[in-house]
């Protein structure tokens, strides 16, 4: 991403940010409330359109395409305020995600034919997978709206999983976990990274999380960049501290 | 036999106005709009059918078909032109541009095929079958049939289609669905032409029992009525509610004085709201915020 800047009426939430992310990466972006982290993410999920600047992705330009065609692109996100289908079970959630790999017609998803049953099999391989990956097995049949918060958080990172993304984008995954929560978290994002190869792009708040799972952080505070660089330069970089701490 | 004569003439009538009921729920659920004219586009249906059938004298299935083609195409136009950038307004704004619609659509309709009653001829018409004293014209079974085919045809599509199981994601939540893929854009587009399809096959079914004009539309407004009985936003509920008002309707119309017939859906309606607000099926929740 390049110089992108996106602002709200007067208010500049995003300015002039440009980084890279490679491939492989878990990069954190870190600041203090209102310092437009999750602007950002819903920048590159193409949520806000940009005012300037442009967005690429495995070098191919995305600064306008439109957020349904994202998945297709190989980007799966999740959300601060997780959103989820309430009413349907887990195992629906995921199965959902697999839209965008569906390809069969009306007729034959009518008579059921042999191929659609072939294809719903392999998609409940898959998703059966991602459950095991991430411990759901309890809760499979059970709906959302019955579920503990912080078991929804790990659905909704499940059901991201199933659009098999090279590029996941999380907004605070852990807020609202408890301790216990958080510890899993950070073996899984480590998992996904490595055992899937899944290059991570995260906002986050929990500074221990961070520091365990990103090779790269940004510090931003009122919609510019501080500092890019290694977890633990950014940790010490004065000015950070400055932008959570104030002047001392 | 009385009794049983009133109640398939009662689901019939029933029939009608749960299909209409279910093109309201099916526009409710994935768009949070409600289309007050909903009743215009059956009677736009019955006219489309009618000028197949009568003036351009197409054969009655092929007129059957060009009017489904004809008014999903209308309904999706109605939603891109119209209705697409109402998205996110009050829906006390949509619900009058929606009333103000159905204004429109009665008038045009009253310019291009004049206000007098019509009947679209049909294959069935005038034949009856009798079991003892019980006579049941061709016309109610057809409006029964047809409306268990587009019942069942619906259970598939929403059950395991794409489209279906798309169209669903979009109305449980389209943040979501957006990022899994789905074009929830175009998905508001087909739901209206969905709608408006249920709606005209409403108004060719309904057409050789009560005639058509460009006021017949009104009975969308029982049809509202039908929608909220079964718990607006429930799709079986649609057809529910509607099956009751209907029968309720035959019933009041020959044991009680004249003009109670007419009342009966809101004195259902009403009665529901009073005992079950949430309608039979609920699925209503209030929204967390």
């Amino acid at each position: 991403m390049s110089e992108m800047s996106l602002s709200f009426g007067g208010l500049l939430a995003v300015q002039r940010i440009s980084f890279d992310v490679n491939n492989g990466d878990v990069f954190s972006i870190i600041g203090p409330n209102g310092a437009g982290k999750s602007t950002l993410i819903n920048l590159i999920s193409r949520f806000y359109d940009a005012d300037e600047g442009t967005l690429q992705f495995e070098g191919r330009d995305i600064t306008a395409t439109p957020p349904h065609h994202i998945a297709e692109l190989g980007i799966a996100r999740t959300f601060q305020n997780i959103e989820l289908f309430e009413h349907e079970t887990v195992l629906q959630n995921l199965l959902i995600g697999k839209h965008v790999y569906r390809k069969t017609n009306l007729v034959s998803e009518f008579l059921f034919t042999p191929a659609v049953r072939r294809q719903e099999m392999a998609f409940r391989k898959e998703a059966e997978d991602v459950i095991d990956l991430l411990d759901l097995q309890h809760y499979r049949h059970q709906v959302i709206g019955n579920l503990p918060y912080g078991v929804r958080k790990m659905v909704e990172l499940a059901r991201a999983l199933c659009v098999k993304p090279r590029l996941l984008l999380l907004d605070e995954p852990s807020s609202g976990l408890n301790p216990e929560e958080k510890e899993d978290l950070s073996y899984w994002i480590e998992d996904i990274n490595e055992e899937l190869g899944v290059t991570i792009i995260m906002v986050e708040h929990d500074m221990n999380l961070v520091l365990r799972s990103s090779n790269k952080v940004m510090a931003m505070a009122d919609g510019r960049c501080l500092a890019i660089g290694l977890p633990d330069d950014i940790q010490s970089n004065p000015e950070v501290k400055r932008a959570y701490l104030g002047d001392f | 036999m009385e009794v049983i004569q009133l109640l398939i003439s009662g689901t019939s009538q029933g029939c009608v106005y749960g299909l209409i009921a279910l093109g309201f729920v099916l526009i409710y659920k994935a768009t949070e709009m409600v289309n007050f004219a909903q009743g215009d586009i059956m009677m736009l249906g019955a006219f489309f059918a009618f000028t197949y059938i009568s003036i351009l004298e197409f054969n009655f299935f092929i007129a059957l078909a060009a009017t489904i083609v004809t008014m999903a195409a209308l309904g999706a136009l109605l939603e891109r032109t119209i209705l697409r950038s109402m998205i996110g307004e009050p829906p006390f704004s949509v619900l009058m541009l929606t009333i103000g619609l159905g204004f429109i659509i009665r008038a045009v309709a009253g310019a291009i095929w004049g206000n007098e009653p019509r009947s679209i001829p049909t294959p069935y018409a005038g034949g009856v079958l009798s079991y003892r004293e019980v006579i049941v014209g061709y016309e109610n079974i057809v409006i029964i049939l047809g409306t268990l085919l587009i019942c069942g045809f619906l259970f598939l599509f929403f059950k395991f289609s794409r489209l279906g199981i798309a169209m669903q994601a979009v109305s449980q939540n389209q943040l979501a669905a957006y990022y899994l893929g789905v074009p929830v854009k175009r998905i508001y587009s087909l739901v209206w032409a969905l709608s408006a399809i249920i709606s005209a096959v409403a108004g060719i079914l309904i057409a050789p029992v009560s005639l058509i004009s460009p006021l017949m539309g009104f009975i969308g407004i029982k049809a509202f009525a039908a929608a909220i009985v079964g718990g607006f936003g429930s799709l079986p509920g649609a057809i529910i509610g509607g099956l009751i008002i209907g029968i309720v309707e035959q019933f009041a119309g020959l044991y009680l004085p004249t003009g109670f017939s007419d009342v009966s859906a809101y004195v259902v309606l009403l009665l529901m709201l009073l005992i079950r607000p949430q309608g039979i099926f609920a699925s209503m929740q209030q929204k967390k915020v």
